[in-house]
């Protein structure tokens, strides 16, 4: 708290020393974006953004005007007129008009956005709680997006950490979606548990992801780079720590980058089935938790009261009856609790519960290994 | 009228703030009880009978009130004013649930079936789902097993209807007698008609045991179960407080109350029970029906 | 008991005159005051909203915890802040304006008062439950909140019960408004605060038994097996937001009506001049409440909806703005060539006018489907509604506290620090929320409890702003109990140019008026 008002009252006075050209910097505007289709949505706003602003100046300056010369102080009578047909046609008309001109464009735009037909490439993007899965079906690859390391860690409520200093705080993930430039992509929203909404700005739109249901949307870049962006749908207590990242490259690259990415993941998925030493599944085990469990397990694996149960220390988490139990639930799920056993290979969930077991205290002993995770998925 | 050179304002009363501890009682018990707490039924006991110690004492006042001359044309038409604006936001409850009704058919089962522009649903999701109604199949036969068969219009709903009906023209009989004070025929009619209402009822609890143990359509049994059960299940309901209140004004007419042109709260009910007959016919059109 | 009416000349005393009153003037106290109390426990979780995102990373509380702040802030806002503040004041002025002697029925009045505070006990008491408080937005949508723990059930019941106090009221006012004109008080001489509100009360008698419907619908769901917002059952999620919707977006004009009212009511007062095109503001607001309810689905124009769908509401949406418009500029007509003084009220009323312009025009925006694609979710939103809400429907209700103030204590408040008083609410309330424009359209979401450090400089701006509106409306409450307890006398005309009947009651106004039909003469009924 001490830390929180030093730096407030700091942060404060500072404000008055912002220099004009730093608030030239500020990003005031919505953003052009990298698409075709963001940059339509950019004009319109433009359009109605002047539209309005100029009507304001218009009604807010008589008003002004009325209010600087219509003032009892000075003396005025006030009239007596309480209504004017013609005037009251003139002001009903306008608006009418000004409205009708700016649907024809949207609706226009709508139209456009709406044809997901003739895509290249699809991807289908799954909400969790709280990460995002990428399903390339063309290419039959699986990615699962969390929040990256570091931005964890930042944001632990610990002293010591500043998040001011990470330019891309809660903007990160472990895996970004890699998707090639100058092709048309089609993308698919639906969620796993509950609503999200998958919203990269600088591609220009926003679907939500609903369970139960796929939407269609399609997108165009033009330009290689990063674009990040956030789930935007309150989806619970992790719903401001599911970013999305994407990264745009040329259809070469990302061809390559998938050749590579599936080879990566067999491989991975090879090793990963292989038997480890206790303390190799403890290293891998703390990644995997701080990755998946964290969030809702919390650091220590205290758990958060009432909605997340603890670990540690917990019967399911230290006796030796419960081990079957502990496998399962952590595969198959309870309640809020994900099925890992969709997202995990068998040694990450070994390692995973190897270190539940055995941190914070719990120390049971056991050692977990693919062989016995794979048993159990029969 | 007596109305316009002296209003009346009625007199400070507890019902008012008995009913609103009443409903609080009633709802934390109801909340308790859903979410497992322990005495959360008696807490919620609790509030029923003190809602209706609420609703008893209430109007006894009130009838003592207008026995006693109190009231005034004016006061007559606020009371009815209040009970037909009462009675549209009921309309409006129902409304909601029609809504769901409307909206599963027409967009979310078939859009589930794969018509209409939520072709990837279909595809990625549920491509062994077949669109129909009644749904006799769920998306997920696991969560929610799908009914053998419905409960088909003709059968016992039409004779419902028929006796909803038939209580309609009974109580405008009774109306029509208890207008030419004749107290006989207002008894007999008024008592066919609350006779009429809990044969309804009894016919509906027997349709619901039918579709549980027979039928295995049940609230869990899918879109259809929970829209069936919901609007009928309300409707229900609504036709027993109906009947219910029918019935006090019964014993309300065979103690002698009302007279010709004083009976609002005759016609308040009756009022009310003409409601739940056309909120029955859409049901028995859209839910058992079409 | 004689029927005779000087029974009840004298005021009863102690308790039993609160909690068994049938007074339309003590009734309507009681709702302002307990809408006040609301306002500041709204208010207090908006501080901790904005402590919280003072700067980046994690500062005080939990994201749960963050999440039901959220939830409840605007919960308390609307049902126990605005709302009851709207009807306290109908309560109060209805029955003046028209020269009733009290509502039409008195009883079932104090019923709907007294449900509130139990009704409010029972959402806060979720905040120390099992799992916490409802943490999903107050928009509720499943499945997310289905996953809330004991409080859930509470959640639904307390929109149940609060339902019903609405309803009551609502029901009143239509039944006091048709029934209890005194003779000559012809429809289309009715003050324009009580057509906004009898139009408000049909609103809520046509929405809220929707809303009730829906969260039942929920309770269902989670606790006897349904499906209707799960596409595993044939069910559909978006059902909820549909059904929520239909009463979400009336709901929004019944906050707004009676505002429009009220500034309808002083402005003409402190023009000394009659309000401009009374006739005209009456059919817009009947088509703005009508319009209303077909508008909803501009909330989730990104669920997903067929193209022709958001090309209905998208049309619907922006024709609101025509009506809307309408009264604007017969407000701006108003004001033109009268003889303008500023008193409080007075300037609380042109900064609604300006300011509520301004969220109506973000509105506009909103209201386009392909660029709501980008601005759905964000702070471009909330910077929308807190224009409208905040500066829109508080400041109409803080001008007309300062209005009526001198009608209900018999004493003038102390102008100065009134003058005090708005200014630092104006200014503080555009610091809190322009920036908030900036951020949604730089990208922020709402509902997160912490952001990329590209937010953070305006976020600190916002809190900033935040903190010094918050304090600013300690100041309201003393100039309020100030004026309770003394000051200058109010005459019974207690403003120059002020219209209506109200004005020619004693100030303060006695336990009982109009108990017989006063004659209206022409110039009484002048608007
Ligand atoms: C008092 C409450 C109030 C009022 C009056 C309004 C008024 C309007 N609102 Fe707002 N709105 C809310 C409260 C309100 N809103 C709330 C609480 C939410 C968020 C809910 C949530 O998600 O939690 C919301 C959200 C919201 C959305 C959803 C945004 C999103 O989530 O993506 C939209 C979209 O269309 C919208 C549109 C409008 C429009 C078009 C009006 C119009 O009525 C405005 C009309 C007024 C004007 C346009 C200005 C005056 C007119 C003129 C001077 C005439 C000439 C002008 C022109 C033709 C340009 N509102
Ligand atoms: C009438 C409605 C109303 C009103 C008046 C307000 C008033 C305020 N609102 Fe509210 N708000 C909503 C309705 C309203 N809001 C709604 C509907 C939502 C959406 C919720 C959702 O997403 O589900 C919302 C959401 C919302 C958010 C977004 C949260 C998020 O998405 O994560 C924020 C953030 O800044 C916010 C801030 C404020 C502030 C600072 C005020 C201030 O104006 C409050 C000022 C009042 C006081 C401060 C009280 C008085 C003073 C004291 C208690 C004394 C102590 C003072 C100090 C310590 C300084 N509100
Ligand atoms: Cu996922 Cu918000
Ligand atoms: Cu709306």
């Amino acid at each position: 708290m001490t830390k929180f008002f030093k730096t407030s009252i700091i942060k404060f006075f500072a404000l008055f020393l912002i220099p004009l050209s730093a608030i030239a910097d500020w990003k005031l505007n919505l953003r052009q974006g990298a698409t075709p289709i963001s940059q339509d949505i950019y004009d319109l706003h433009m359009v109605v953004l002047w539209i309005v602003v100029i009507t304001g100046i218009i009604v807010f300056g008589i008003m002004f005007w009325s209010i600087f010369h219509h003032r009892k102080s000075k003396g005025v009578k006030p009239a007596t007129f309480s209504h004017s047909t013609t005037l009251e046609i003139i002001w009903t008309a306008i608006p009418l008009v000004i409205i009708i001109s700016l649907a024809v464009p949207a609706t226009k735009l709508l139209i456009k956005m709406d044809d997901t037909s003739e895509s290249a490439l699809t991807v289908k993007a799954t909400g969790y709680q709280w990460k995002w899965k990428y399903d390339y079906l063309e290419d039959d690859l699986t990615l699962y997006s969390n929040l990256d390391e570091k931005s964890v860690e930042l944001s632990q409520r610990v002293a010591g950490v500043n998040p001011m200093e990470y330019e891309n705080y809660l903007y990160d993930v472990d895996e970004p979606l890699v998707l090639p430039v100058q092709t048309k992509i089609r993308i698919l929203t639906t969620a796993n548990d509950v609503n999200h909404a998958w919203w990269v700005p600088d591609l220009g739109w926003k679907r939500d992801a609903i369970p139960g249901f796929v939407n269609d949307n399609w997108t165009y870049i033009n330009e290689p780079g990063t674009y990040r962006g956030q789930c935007a749908e309150i989806c619970g207590k992790g719903h401001g720590y599911m970013p999305i990242v994407v990264k745009a490259v040329s259809m070469d690259e990302y061809k390559t980058w998938v050749a590579a990415k599936k080879d990566a993941q067999s491989a991975a998925k090879a090793s990963s089935n292989v038997t480890m030493s206790k303390e190799d599944l403890m290293t891998k085990g703390a990644a995997i938790y701080k990755a998946n469990c964290l969030a809702c397990h919390q650091a220590e694996g205290q758990g958060v009261k009432g909605v997340f149960p603890a670990l540690a220390g917990s019967p399911i988490a230290t006796q030796k009856e419960n081990l079957g139990g502990h496998i399962d639930r952590v595969l198959h799920g309870k309640n809020l609790m994900p099925k890992f056993g969709e997202q995990l290979a068998d040694g990450d969930i070994a390692a995973v519960i190897t270190y539940e077991r055995n941190a914070w205290g719990n120390n049971t002993g056991d050692v977990i290994q693919a062989s016995d995770i794979s048993a159990a998925r029969k | 009228m007596a109305a316009k050179d002296h209003y009346y304002v009625p007199e400070g009363s507890k019902w008012p703030i008995v009913g609103s501890f009443a409903l609080f009682t009633l709802f934390v018990g109801a909340a308790l009880f859903m979410s497992g707490k322990m005495n959360g039924n008696i807490v919620l006991y609790a509030g029923v009978a003190l809602v209706a110690y609420m609703f008893i004492g209430w109007f006894n006042d009130v009838i003592g009130e207008s026995h006693a001359g109190k009231y005034n044309d004016q006061v007559d038409v606020s009371f009815r004013m209040g009970m037909g604006w009462f009675i549209f936001s009921e309309v409006m409850f129902f409304a909601a649930f029609f809504g769901a009704l409307f909206y599963t058919r027409i967009f979310s089962v078939p859009w589930l079936g794969g018509v209409g522009h939520e072709t990837a649903t279909h595809q990625f999701l549920w491509s062994a789902f077949e669109a129909a109604w009644p749904l006799n199949v769920s998306p997920d036969l696991e969560k929610f097993p799908a009914p053998k068969e419905v409960i088909p219009a003709f059968g016992v709903p039409a004779v419902n209807t028929l006796i909803l009906l038939t209580s309609g023209v009974t109580v405008t009989f009774a109306h029509w007698a208890l207008k030419k004070a004749n107290r006989g025929a207002l008894n007999l009619w008024l008592a066919a008609t609350v006779l009429l209402g809990f044969i309804f009822v009894y016919f509906q609890a027997g349709e619901y045991g039918h579709a549980y143990h027979e039928l295995n359509l049940k609230l869990s049994s899918g879109i259809y179960g929970s829209t069936f059960y919901l609007l009928t299940g309300f409707h229900g309901f609504h036709v027993t407080m109906g009947a219910i209140m029918l019935l006090v004004i019964l014993l309300r007419c065979m103690k002698g109350h009302f007279s010709k042109k004083d009976h609002f709260a005759f016609e308040a009910v009756a009022w009310y029970w003409h409601f739940v007959d056309v909120v029955w016919l859409g049901l028995f059109i859209f839910v058992y029906w079409i | 008991m004689s029927t005779l009416a000087h029974d009840h000349h004298h005021a009863p005393t102690g308790l039993k005159r609160w909690f068994y009153s049938t007074n339309h003037k003590d009734i309507g106290t009681m709702y302002l005051i307990f809408a006040l109390m609301m306002f500041f426990i709204g208010g207090a979780m908006a501080m901790i909203i904005r402590a919280e995102l003072f700067q980046p990373g994690l500062q005080f509380v939990d994201p749960q915890f963050y999440n039901s702040m959220v939830t409840i802030h605007a919960l308390v806002m609307i049902f126990g802040a605005v709302m009851p503040a709207g009807v306290g004041l109908a309560n109060w002025m209805i029955p003046l304006m028209i020269g009733a002697p009290d509502m039409a029925l008195p009883r079932m009045n104090n019923m709907s008062f007294w449900i509130l505070p139990f009704g409010f006990a029972m959402l806060l008491s979720t905040l120390f439950m099992n799992g916490g408080g409802p943490a999903g937005g107050w928009t509720m949508y499943p499945p997310l909140v289905l996953q809330l723990g004991d409080a859930f059930p509470f959640l639904i019941f307390t929109v149940h019960i609060l339902g019903v106090s609405s309803i009551m009221g609502a029901i009143n006012i239509i039944a006091t408004v048709f029934n209890m004109r005194a003779p000559g008080m012809t429809l289309m001489k009715m003050p324009l605060f009580v057509w906004t509100w009898v139009i408000t009360a049909f609103l809520l008698i046509a929405s809220l038994p929707v809303f009730a419907g829906a969260v039942t619908m929920l309770l269902t769901d989670k606790y006897f097996g349904t499906s209707f917002f799960n596409a595993a059952g044939g069910g559909d999620p978006v059902l909820f937001q549909h059904v929520f919707w239909f009463f979400g977006h009336p709901e929004v004009y019944i906050l707004a009506l009676p505002a429009f009212g009220i500034v309808s009511t002083i402005i003409p007062t402190f023009s000394r001049k009659p309000l401009f095109g009374y006739a005209s503001m009456v059919y817009a607001t009947a088509s703005i409440a009508i319009l209303s309810f077909f508008v909803w689905a501009h909330h989730m124009f990104t669920v997903g909806m067929p193209i022709k769908g958001e090309l209905f509401f998208m049309f619907a949406t922006m024709l609101i703005a025509v009506p809307t418009g309408v009264k604007v500029f017969n407000w701006m007509a108003t004001m033109w060539r009268g003889a303008m003084t500023f008193e409080t009220p007075m300037l609380f009323s042109i900064a609604f006018v300006v300011l509520f312009t301004i969220g109506g025009f973000s509105g506009l925006m909103l209201g386009m489907t392909p660029i709501d694609f980008q601005y759905h979710d964000t702070y471009f939103v909330v910077a929308h509604f807190h224009y409208v809400l905040l500066t829109g429907a508080i400041f109409a209700l803080m001008a007309a506290a300062y209005y009526w103030l001198p009608k209900w204590t018999g004493y003038m408040y102390d102008e100065k620090l009134g003058k005090i008083h708005f200014w630092l609410s104006a200014i503080a309330s555009n610091v809190l929320f322009f920036p908030q424009h900036f951020l949604g359209l730089a990208g922020m979401p709402r509902r997160i409890p912490d952001y990329n450090i590209q937010f953070a400089d305006f976020n600190m701006i916002s809190s900033i702003g935040g903190f010094a509106y918050g304090i600013s409306q300690l100041l309201f409450v003393y100039i309020v109990i100030k004026c309770a307890l003394g000051g200058k006398k109010a005459k019974a005309q207690a403003w120059e140019g002020a219209k209506g009947l109200e004005w020619t009651v004693p100030s303060p106004a006695p336990f009982h008026t109009f108990e017989t039909p006063p004659k209206l003469t022409k110039a009484m009924l002048e608007h």
